[in-house]
């Protein structure tokens, strides 16, 4: 029972997380007191949210490593920002014009997902990863080259542009398609499917002797997250002017992978925080810093790719990190005696469930046995 | 032709940064994603070696060392940690590695692109065709470089042993063979093709910034997957493919904007059609 009740708290804590900030943000806003660039910056981490959400789908839950995310963000920036341009000079309400650019952006993008997912059947690992770095480029060189979306110029979108002053309405929309974003992708991941995804991450030979449908899900899950990175692509081409092709580059990509690696794999609200945090020190360094030292922000991440990933995954590193848990550190604050091998079973690794009986413990219950051992008593065997 | 010329030399250039990405994960089984970056490292060392006043010979060799120890060094400090765990977690420090060399070299030398003030030698006429002559010296050096890491390989005791470690690793070991050496050895010969990659790259295009190392890089393992990750000349087929593709496409005009798109469509035109690459070996799964 307590079991299941801590399960639902962790459950909601992103979606509370998200929606303090939306609805304390909007109070500052109607008051007026919300300085503009700070609502941009609420926009800037709601559509990255969504991108290291969806991400961490890939990377995190189906264990398959996507460097093309940025493109299909792309997709759905450049064609949903078209699109919501034409439906403008048709509808006048700018909210149902932002929402129907939005799926149909997303739409989009989820049909290239389709067709990234499609090689993701026949390869793996390292392959994958560059055949989707691969398509990152493509997309974004042929957007560059279409006169439609203004070429090298990129497509101006002053038209849809939401003017941060009068109207705060694109970060509330925002943030509500977080919130969207958030439930689905919570649900996803408890259900059957969300199980059936993680099994064909830890090993896709077993899952599929267990009957899971191994093609389905992949292509699901490619689908589902360019699907939502589509989404925050409308919301960047609703943000920001011009949607210009080298913003999607292969940087922004590993940007998002970061996030995902700091927050941590398959961790959702993990990746809300890292996101906010990421997005958060990049305004800040964008302000404060110029030039060369622009540089410091990569160098930043790329200390976290490479800290955490070894202090995570390192064999030689394990004892130390459980030594850090923070389960652990709980429980000596708390005065709890236990040791890390307490907390590890208490994940529900099965991986640490021991399956060899130690010899040390067998020989000395043998001996205590030897000593009550008599002669003379005919002996009955396994006491 | 001198399109077709310009392109085998870029080809070379390719293939040498190709059999770098090809033997580390033949050997490591990990893609070094900052081998590319190793070539602006090299690039960087040539030049502050010509502008501290150095000689073109003196910039070449120390081009070399300098190569062979980034490699050595991130192959300790990053990759060795993490052997034995997921391919993924490789991957990405590999990925924050690249990222690592190329903002330091950004803070260092900033982002501007430097002129290497590189030996000129100018070209010469075949018929109606004009060839630089720079372009010459990369292929013919390009290919008595392969040509002998071919020999190392095949016939030279560490050879042999790289041979058994991409094999087996932990039959290889049994077999005495020191893996952690090969591995060092590995990455050091791969990060000097990489300094040979610099040289050739800034005889062709005298500049250098911090970024030059990713599309380079990014190719050069496209070209290796092409011809089949692992495989010593499917690296340099790939490779070659690549360069004369590449220029191909740019002296199209309708085609040239979209050159790396191109490169990138036959990747995973490849990839779709024989997973493995053109010379690539099948490995079953084992369970």
């Amino acid at each position: 029972m307590s079991k299941l009740k801590k399960l639902k708290l962790s459950n909601y804590v992103c979606y509370i997380m998200v929606a303090a900030v939306m609805v304390v943000s909007f109070i500052v806003a109607q008051t007026g007191n919300l300085p503009r660039s700070y609502s941009n910056l609420l926009v800037q981490i709601a559509y990255s949210i969504i991108l290291a959400v969806s991400l961490n789908l890939v990377v995190g839950f189906l264990g398959e490593l996507s460097l093309g995310h940025a493109g299909f963000m792309c997709v759905g920036a450049y064609v949903g920002s078209y699109l919501a341009m034409q439906l403008a000079e048709v509808i006048d309400n700018k909210l149902i014009v932002l929402i129907l650019s939005m799926l149909i952006g997303g739409l989009l993008a989820a049909f290239f997902g389709f067709l990234v997912g499609l090689p993701a059947l026949r390869l793996k690992g390292d392959y994958l990863a560059i055949v989707t770095l691969a398509f990152g480029e493509i997309v974004r060189t042929v957007f560059k080259n279409m006169s439609v979306f203004g070429k090298a110029m990129g497509l101006s979108t002053q038209a849809i542009k939401y003017d941060s002053r009068q109207d705060t309405s694109l970060y509330l929309v925002s943030f509500i398609t977080v919130l969207v974003v958030l439930f689905f992708v919570q649900n996803l991941v408890r259900s059957k499917h969300g199980r059936a995804i993680t099994a064909i991450r830890d090993n896709e030979i077993a899952a599929k002797a267990m009957g899971i449908n191994v093609t389905f899900y992949k292509l699901f899950v490619f689908v589902i997250a360019a699907f939502f990175a589509g989404m925050a692509g409308v919301i960047y081409g609703h943000y920001t002017t011009p949607v210009l092709y080298s913003f999607f580059s292969y940087n922004y990509s590993i940007e998002i992978l970061v996030m995902v690696v700091l927050g941590g794999m398959a961790s959702i609200n993990g990746s809300i925080i890292a996101a906010a945090l990421i997005t958060f020190i990049n305004f800040q360094l964008q302000s404060h810093l110029s030039g060369d030292l622009a540089a410091l922000k990569y160098l930043i991440y790329a200390l976290i790719l490479i800290v955490l990933v070894i202090f995570n995954n390192a064999p030689k590193l394990a004892p130390i990190k459980d030594k850090l848990s923070p389960k652990l550190l709980f429980a000596k604050i708390t005065g709890k005696k236990r040791h890390p091998g307490d907390i590890r079973s208490d994940a529900g690794d099965w991986r640490v469930i021991p399956t060899k009986i130690k010899m040390d413990e067998v020989l000395s219950v043998d001996l205590q046995q030897n000593t009550e051992f008599t002669p003379d008593k005919p002996q009955k065997g396994g006491k | 032709m001198s399109t077709i010329f310009d392109g085998l030399s870029l080809g070379a250039i390719y293939a040498l940064i190709a059999l770098g990405y090809t033997m580390v994960y033949g050997i490591a089984k990990m893609l070094n994603f900052a081998h590319g970056d190793i070539i602006m490292v090299g690039a960087y060392a040539i030049f502050t070696t010509l502008a501290a006043g150095g000689h073109i010979g003196l910039a070449l060799v120390v081009a070399v060392v300098v190569c062979v120890v980034f490699g050595i060094v991130i192959e300790k400090v990053a990759y060795k940690p993490l052997r034995g765990s997921s391919p993924l977690a490789v991957l990405i420090t590999a990925i924050g590695v690249s990222y690592l060399l190329q903002s330091v070299a950004q803070i260092i030398f900033g982002a501007k692109a430097q002129t290497v003030s590189m030996v000129s030698f100018g070209s010469m006429k075949i018929g109606s065709a004009e060839i630089s002559i720079a372009s010459v010296i990369t292929l013919v050096v390009g290919a008595v470089i392969m040509a002998g890491l071919t020999l190392f390989v095949r016939n030279t005791r560490t050879g042999r042993a790289m041979q058994a470690v991409s094999e087996d690793k932990g039959a290889a070991q049994l077999m005495g063979i020191n893996v952690n050496r090969i591995i060092m050895i590995t990455f050091a010969i791969g990060s000097a093709l990489a300094a040979c990659a610099s040289i050739f790259y800034l005889m062709q295009i005298p500049s250098t910034e911090p970024t030059l190392g990713s599309m380079p890089g990014i190719k050069a393992f496209t070209a290796a997957v092409i011809g089949g990750i692992g495989s010593i000349p499917g690296a340099m087929i790939g490779g070659v493919l690549l360069g004369v593709v590449e220029k191909i496409c740019l002296s199209i005009p309708v085609l040239a904007p979209y050159t790396t798109a191109v490169e990138f469509a036959i990747l995973i035109l490849i990839l779709l059609v024989r997973p493995i690459g053109l010379l690539g070996k099948k490995r079953r799964e084992k369970v």
